[in-house]
């Protein structure tokens, strides 16, 4: 099955229990059909048990499209492993489809005998046709290649659920339970998990918890004692580091991490922002956690929810704005006001696939350029991009210790689907986390506006309310150490250097990038940002074949680990996969003068672990 | 502590000078930001707040390079984002005094958004109009008061945009505090600006500001001294409107329309007057005087309307202080193991 092997069957009962490594499973249907909690409850349940878990939702853009309508096929993809996995799954061992819409827009991704589970009540004529299907296709032979179960869900759904005294629609709603319950049942998880959530989200209402609790049941006692389905399969724990975990999301996890940035400063978070997709989810997080102090602005536009953050900065808060890509647009003249002022800024840019509005919910990584470039005049920021879903809590944090040691803005670049994809989290000791001074000035002898610290060319933080420390900042060419206007062209060359040097010794607290493999010679694959997951297992199973290729990915793009020159100069070829047309590997070519190879793609989705492979066969035979 | 704030008693006395800065004035001679500058330094000592708690912000214009020569905290910051900054920085400091400078330009063109929802959230800042109803810094071009058919370096014939009225924008936009003021009548602006710092909410102050370079003038045939008091009016909470040389005209409503009567021609009394009522919460009768212009009418000068409502930092505070109250201060670790958790024994 996919990337599964068979370890080893047993039999328990008149069905067959096949122990698998690896399983992915993609939930699909109509976007009121729950498929997005199905998966979240697998996924719960799978990390409970134990596995490494990987996921990717796949949420249409229409929030409301017409039911059973193409655009309106809603997906939720969950990976679980015996093994450490960096990636939600190239393709599912498992579709299942609860109409023919949710089947048309996802059968192409299902592998020739891969398991198709399709909810065969939905297949009416009604259905065929808004899914654009000529002729039935569990009719038409077209499945042949897939180990298709026609399963009549809604029917047996209803049936379960007769006596609930729900409605006719109430009813309906719990099918994806049904779908769920048939799930666990063939990967042998138990109900506890899924049964627990239903009782503390449902618990008041009574009727409709003990109805999806039943239907639950139902499909799981479907697969139990039906003959239909002649093998169940178990994938064993995985070996992870030992430790207390729970299962996040990027835009979760970034959350958490900003949270935990203005613990360890002692200052509190401000959050202004505009609703845009990807990265609403992080001002609904932060918006939960009054009680630390966290203040979220949602203002009335992207400038206006930058440039509350640069007045909280400039009042001594951790003054946070974030966005996606469109909204970084419209900030980037407020981000050159805040090179200019030299405050503590983050902006988090959730990118998604552009230009212009673009696909709001798929993920792409072609906002690197705009991130570096953006704005008018020499404007350096820094720029940092986590690599998985839970390193956006790391890369939260080291945003703001950049930030708050340098009083500069730090734009963290994640994208969709590391925002949106979840995996499992080792909770942090946050005793362990080093502390943010925020480093106030207070001597108003000696102050100066734009002194700067010898080490790392800061400049004072100095907030008001501070006696002694009045002064005037803003977007005109300060003068050299006292920050007054200055129009004199020595002084704006010295200042405009100044700025980039400041960003080059963020270089001086930055970790060399590590490499996984040969430290010389051969192949290097190289990757920022959310393809870690992807390169560091294809780079796995071409070293496990006996290629010599190994894998390095860096978090810090501006500035550069400062070892990166020396890493690319000592292999023979270097490859470079990004999902945008080759912007990293523009900068890098031009700054170390290596002949770097590209593999890039824009479809809106991650590379597949399979495309990495292919390229790296191609590229070391 | 840098956030402590001095008490009264403990703020040394200080005067005018107190405010000025090392910082040559950079304004044409006789533009009416001098008087404006001058004005808002002269308050400054009367405020009852420690000169580091006060922070002036403006965007881009002349008006905005008032900053500069405030001994204060100030942010220069860019064009009509102003109110935005200040937003960001009352609401994580309500501590603090909070001023925003701007402009015909800055604040109704490139700015517009931000005015209207920083009014509507009464968030807790004073904000200073120079209205010259025109582009300064940009030698010239029409801005979004200046007058249907001005002709402009942008409009040699004649402009055909129609222009706002800022203070019926700002009462449109839900204001708690709106005010008039005129660059050559110091003592108004003082109380205007004196009032605008009292006010708990945004504070909304045009000023009329003569631009004698591009605009000059632009105010004269109500604003100067020798006919101000025969075509403005300045309006006293509880009083009746009355204006003119000798105090012999008023407003009163005839139907749906403000008129001009004489006292003692057809019978009019003082009692016919409107009494001017800057408490009143229906915003109708403001709206009205902020459309009132010269020659129909006398021009309003002073309070129009100063109400009541719970500011949006007052709030925010106060929405932080309840849940922490309810639900405790936060725990890191509480919320690290928010949903389900399992652990992974070592092998």
């Amino acid at each position: 099955m996919g990337s599964a092997t068979a370890a080893e069957s047993q039999s328990s009962g008149q069905q067959e229990v096949l122990e698998l490594d690896r399983v992915t499973i993609r939930f699909a249907g109509d976007s009121g059909d729950g498929m997005q909690l199905a998966g979240t409850q697998f996924t719960k349940t799978s990390a409970v048990l134990g596995n490494d878990i990987s996921t990717f939702p796949d949420i249409p853009a229409e929030i409301r499209a017409p039911q059973g309508s193409l655009p309106g096929v809603s997906g939720f993809q969950v990976s679980f492993s015996s093994q450490d996995i960096y990636t939600p799954g190239d393709q599912p061992d498992v579709l299942v489809a609860m109409n023919p819409a949710a089947l048309k827009t996802n059968i192409m991704d299902l592998p020739r005998g891969g398991l198709l589970v399709v909810n065969e009540d939905e297949f009416n004529d009604t259905n065929l046709k808004k899914a654009a299907y000529a002729a039935n296709p569990l009719d038409d032979g077209s499945l042949q290649p897939y180990r298709l179960y026609r399963v009549p869900i809604s029917t047996l759904n209803n049936r379960a659920l007769k006596d609930s005294g729900l409605t006719a629609v109430q009813m309906d709603r719990c099918k994806n339970m049904f779908a769920l319950g048939l799930m666990f049942w063939m990967y042998s998880r138990p109900l506890e998990t899924t049964l627990h959530w239903i009782e503390e989200k449902f618990g008041k209402n009574r009727d409709v918890a003990e109805a999806n609790k039943t239907a639950l049941k139902a499909g799981y006692y479907f697969g139990e004692t039906t003959e239909a389905f002649a093998t169940h399969y178990h994938v064993p724990k995985a070996k992870l580091k030992p430790g207390l975990y729970r299962n996040i999301t990027g835009n979760e996890a970034a959350a958490l991490g900003f949270i935990t940035a203005s613990k360890l400063a002692g200052r509190p978070l401000f959050y202004g922002s505009y609703p845009i997709t990807p990265a609403s989810d992080v001002l609904h997080e932060l918006a939960r956690f009054k009680r630390f102090g966290v203040k979220t602005f949602q203002a009335e536009d992207e400038i206006a929810a930058i440039g509350a953050a640069i007045g909280a900065s400039f009042g001594g808060s951790l003054g946070l704005t974030g966005t996606s890509g469109p909204g970084l647009a419209l900030k980037s003249e407020a981000i050159g006001l805040a090179v200019m002022v030299e405050l503590p800024l983050v902006i988090m840019n959730v990118q998604r696939a552009g230009p212009s509005t673009g696909m709001p919910t798929k993920t792409e990584q072609a906002d690197l350029l705009q991130a570096m470039f953006g704005r008018n005049g020499e404007s350096p920021v820094a720029i940092v991009a986590p690599a998985t879903a839970s390193d956006c809590f790391n890369m939260a944090v080291e945003a703001w210790r950049i930030a708050i040691k340098y009083r500069t803005p730090v734009i963290f670049l994640s994208d969709g689907y590391l925002g949106m994809g979840s995996e499992p989290w080792l909770v942090p000791d946050t005793n362990a986390l080093p502390r943010i001074d925020p480093d106030f000035a207070t001597d108003a002898e000696t102050f100066q506006p734009y002194a700067r610290n010898p080490e790392t060319l800061a400049r004072p933080w100095a907030i008001p309310g501070t006696p002694g420390l009045e002064h005037r900042i803003g977007g005109l060419e300060k003068a050299d150490i006292t920050g007054n206007v200055s129009y004199d062209p020595a002084n704006h060359d010295k200042m405009v250097r100044l700025r980039a040097e400041k960003i080059e010794r963020v270089a001086q607290d930055i970790p060399d990038v590590i490499v996984e493999g040969d430290q010389s010679g051969g192949l290097l694959v190289l990757g920022w940002g959310s393809t870690y997951g992807v390169i560091t297992t294809a780079v796995q199973r071409a070293r496990a074949e006996g290629k010599k290729v190994s894998a390095a990915h860096f978090r810090h793009l501006n500035p550069l680990p400062p070892n990166l020159g020396d890493v690319l100069a000592r292999y023979d070829k270097v490859l470079m996969p990004e999902i945008n047309l080759g912007q990293m590997r523009m900068l890098l070519r031009a700054k170390f003068l290596v002949d770097i190879q590209g593999l890039n793609k824009v479809n809106g989705r991650p590379f597949t672990i399979a495309e990495v492979e292919n390229k790296i066969s191609e590229m070391v035979g | 502590m840098v956030t402590a704030q001095r008490n009264a008693s403990e703020i040394p006395v200080l005067t005018r000078k107190d405010f000025v800065t090392d910082q040559e004035v950079r304004w044409c001679p006789g533009c009416g930001d001098y008087s404006i500058l001058a004005q808002t330094q002269k308050v400054m000592p009367d405020l009852g707040v420690a000169k580091e708690n006060i922070v002036f912000i403006s965007g881009i214009g002349c008006s905005s390079r008032l900053p500069y020569y405030m001994n204060t905290f100030g942010f220069h910051s860019i064009h009509g984002r102003a109110p935005t900054i200040a937003s960001g920085l009352k609401a994580s400091r309500p501590e603090l005094s909070v001023w925003v400078v701007t402009g015909d330009g800055d604040a109704l063109s490139i700015g517009g958004n931000h005015i209207l929802h920083v009014l509507r959230r009464n968030m807790d800042i004073q904000i200073i109009l120079h209205n010259n109803e025109i582009y300064g810094l940009t030698k010239g071009q029409y801005s979004p008061t200046s007058e249907l058919g001005k002709r402009t370096k942008s409009s040699p014939y004649g402009t055909i945009d129609a222009p706002l009225h800022p203070l019926s924008v700002a009462i449109g936009a839900e204001a708690t505090f709106v005010a008039r003021a005129l660059d050559t009548d110091a003592q108004l602006m003082v109380q205007c600006l004196e009032r605008a710092h009292k006010h708990r909410g945004t504070s909304f102050v045009e000023v009329y500001q003569n631009c004698n370079i591009f605009n000059d003038g632009a105010f004269k045939d109500f604003a100067a001294k020798e006919v101000r008091s025969d075509r403005t009016i300045v309006l006293e909470h509880g009083k009746p409107m009355i204006f003119g040389k000798e105090r012999e005209k008023g407003l009163r409503f005839n139907g749906m329309r403000i008129e001009v009567v004489e006292i003692g021609v057809d019978g009019v009394t003082e009692s016919d007057l409107l009494v001017h009522d800057e408490e009143r919460d229906d915003p109708t009768v403001a709206f009205l005087l902020s459309r009132m212009e010269w020659p129909e009418y006398p021009v309003p000068m002073g309070v129009f309307r100063a109400v009541k409502r719970p500011t949006y930092d007052g709030l925010m505070a106060k929405q932080l202080e309840e849940v922490i109250a309810a639900e405790g201060e936060g725990e890191l670790s509480e919320i690290f193991l928010e949903g389900d958790t399992w652990t992974v024994e070592a092998e």
